[in-house]
């Protein structure tokens, strides 16, 4: 790695508990995030399984913003190759999905089997007996590049390093727990749509680490006097501090039907909710669990707000720029009536959502306050400076300075 | 379907109406006056083409009464947490596919300029309404008002309805 690259951010020397504004708009950072990070030591999430059910369905993404599809190939297996033509660098891929026997490029008519083999070149013998490639042209060595991919619950993830750790060992018992524990019973996908924000990628997932704002943010629940003040709640951190729960247990059933409109507390005339539906919820869980947010290192979300569950990924898109994906989900299990309960929760997430859009704009408002003092910090100390797991409640930021752990740890800073 | 409607002028022009009001009620912040616009056992929702194409289900808005329509204004006005900024519909082709039992199926298109207050403005949005509108009276309701988006994305945030 050149080292002259990365000496551009000063780390102050606060551990992570402080963060250099800097991070949030250097361009050359972003170029390293992309070469240490996203093709780093890392597992990408870039789809969910059922988006590419039959042989020959491909969905195109990004890890970073590295263009890659994501496919199943005719004998079933899923591969995730890089969308770029071996020839000039075309995207081999134009559509966002679709199903397709080999993939070929448009430009010069390249084609690739689904595995990225080429398997022929257009003229490649040139035209009448003259052209054509060089005679030491071998097919072999002009594949498509094709990344080493794993398949669990149902999402797919891939990697460009040789040397990450299998996934599971990788996330570590109590994140793969979680996972299983919300996607063990299958997923119906109920919606996907997009949410493109002014800001830096890493602000979102630090927001959506930031465990210490929910209640204070975003005013929804307050406003209606719909918080639940006898819950239970923690951070579970992966041991190298990289992935995060944020979570709350409600202690008994009486807890969550709190939510049921009798029982509604308004301190004045107006403040109600017409129409108290909109968080009716059920105790899906056995465990008692009615919130938990999980991020896998460094921008992929796990998401159970009460029976509202969803994928959230966050791509990068320049230094100040990033789209945030959404899959809404239920599983096969669910009633007509627990999927409608699913669809009015979604009311209260996503770019609408009442209790979460603010998360889509305040990584903006942090990208205009800091620009121009490049060579100032942020404050992450709410719970102290270090990096362990907390069942001291949420009013901390401990899962943020996990995060600026992992960062630190891959970009050598 | 179409043309194969025999529409009295005022139902059109009633219809027509109906659509531009709800606009301007919008545009001109007079969101209380909302969901006066629908019946009771209205749905409004707003989804992408790709679900709506896919039948899946779930939009970034899904308010299925009239009560939960008043809920998102007064959650706009007291609790959410946003950028001043409004909204200008330009609204055209509003075709009437047919009637089915008391409702008349409706579609417009729209494009939605959102200004910021600091002035910028952007294209936030185009698609079309598919709606199911009723008579109560004299008077024209949404009883179920869909708008489907042609993008998947939304810039930044969505609080104030479509």
């Amino acid at each position: 790695m050149d080292q002259a690259q990365t000496r551009k951010i000063e780390w102050p020397d606060d551990g992570v508990s402080r963060i250099p504004y800097q991070i949030y708009t250097d361009p050359d950072n972003y170029a390293d995030e992309q070469q240490r990070i996203f093709r780093g030591p890392i597992w990408s999430f870039v789809c969910t399984e059922q988006e590419i059910e039959k042989p020959g369905d491909y969905q195109t993404t990004y890890i970073g913003d590295t263009p890659v599809i994501v496919l199943r190939d005719l004998e079933g297996e899923i591969q995730v190759i890089v969308n770029r033509c071996a020839h000039r660098g075309n995207l081999v891929c134009i559509n966002r999905e679709g199903n397709a026997e080999e993939l070929t490029c448009v430009y010069h008519n390249w084609r690739y089997d689904l595995q990225g083999n080429l398997k022929s070149v257009a003229f490649g013998k040139g035209v009448g007996k003259t052209g054509g490639m060089p005679d030491d042209f071998d097919r072999a060595d002009h594949g498509l590049q094709r990344l080493k991919c794993e398949v669990y619950q149902g999402l797919i993830f891939a990697t460009f390093s040789d040397e990450v750790a299998p996934l599971t060992d990788w996330l570590g018992e109590e994140m793969v727990e979680n996972i299983d524990r919300i996607l063990g019973r299958g997923m119906v996908l109920l919606g996907t749509y997009s949410q493109y924000m002014p800001n830096n990628w890493k602000l979102y997932m630090e927001n959506v680490r930031d465990s210490y704002h929910a209640s204070i943010l975003h005013m929804f629940q307050a406003t209606f006097r719909l918080n639940r003040l006898s819950m239970k709640g923690g951070i579970k951190l992966s041991d190298n501090g990289w992935h995060h729960i944020s979570y709350s247990i409600a202690e008994s059933d009486r807890e969550e039907e709190q939510y049921d409109a009798k029982k509604l507390r308004a301190v004045k005339d107006g403040y109600t909710l017409a129409d108290p539906t909109l968080v009716k919820g059920w105790r899906e869980f056995e465990c008692g669990t009615t919130l938990a947010i999980q991020s896998t290192y460094p921008n992929f979300v796990v998401q159970q707000i009460s029976n509202s569950l969803a994928l959230r990924l966050c791509l990068p898109k320049g230094p100040e720029e990033c789209e945030l994906l959404w899959w809404v989900f239920g599983t096969p299990e669910d009633t007509e009536e627990q999927q409608e309960i699913r669809i009015k929760q979604s009311n209260m997430i996503g770019p609408g959502g009442v209790i979460s859009m603010e998360d889509g704009v305040v990584g903006g408002w942090i990208q205009r306050g800091t620009k121009r003092d490049q060579d100032k910090t942020t404050i992450v100390q709410m719970g102290g400076r270090e990096v362990a797991p907390s069942a001291e409640g949420r009013a901390t930021e401990v899962s943020i300075r996990g995060f600026w752990q992992g960062y630190r740890d891959c970009m050598g800073l | 379907m179409d043309g194969s409607v025999n529409l009295g002028a005022d139902v059109r022009r009633q219809i027509e109406g109906l659509i531009a009001d709800y606009a301007h009620a919008i545009d001109d912040d007079r969101l209380e006056e909302w969901p006066d616009f629908f019946t009771d056992d209205c749905s409004y929702r707003i989804i992408n083409r790709e679900n709506y194409a896919k039948g899946r289900r779930v939009g970034v808005m899904d308010c299925s009464s009239k009560g939960m329509l008043r809920d998102r204004i007064l959650a706009l006005r007291e609790a959410n947490v946003y950028e001043p900024h409004c909204y200008r519909h330009i609204q055209s082709g509003t075709r009437i596919r047919g009637k089915d039992g008391d409702a008349y199926q409706v579609e417009t298109s729209f494009l939605i300029i959102r200004t910021m207050q600091e002035g910028d403005m952007s294209v936030f949005c185009a698609g079309k309404f598919v709606d199911e509108i009723v008579f109560d009276g004299d008077m024209p309701l949404f009883r179920k008002r869909l708008v489907v988006t042609d993008s998947n994305r939304i810039h930044t945030l969505i609080v104030i309805p479509i």
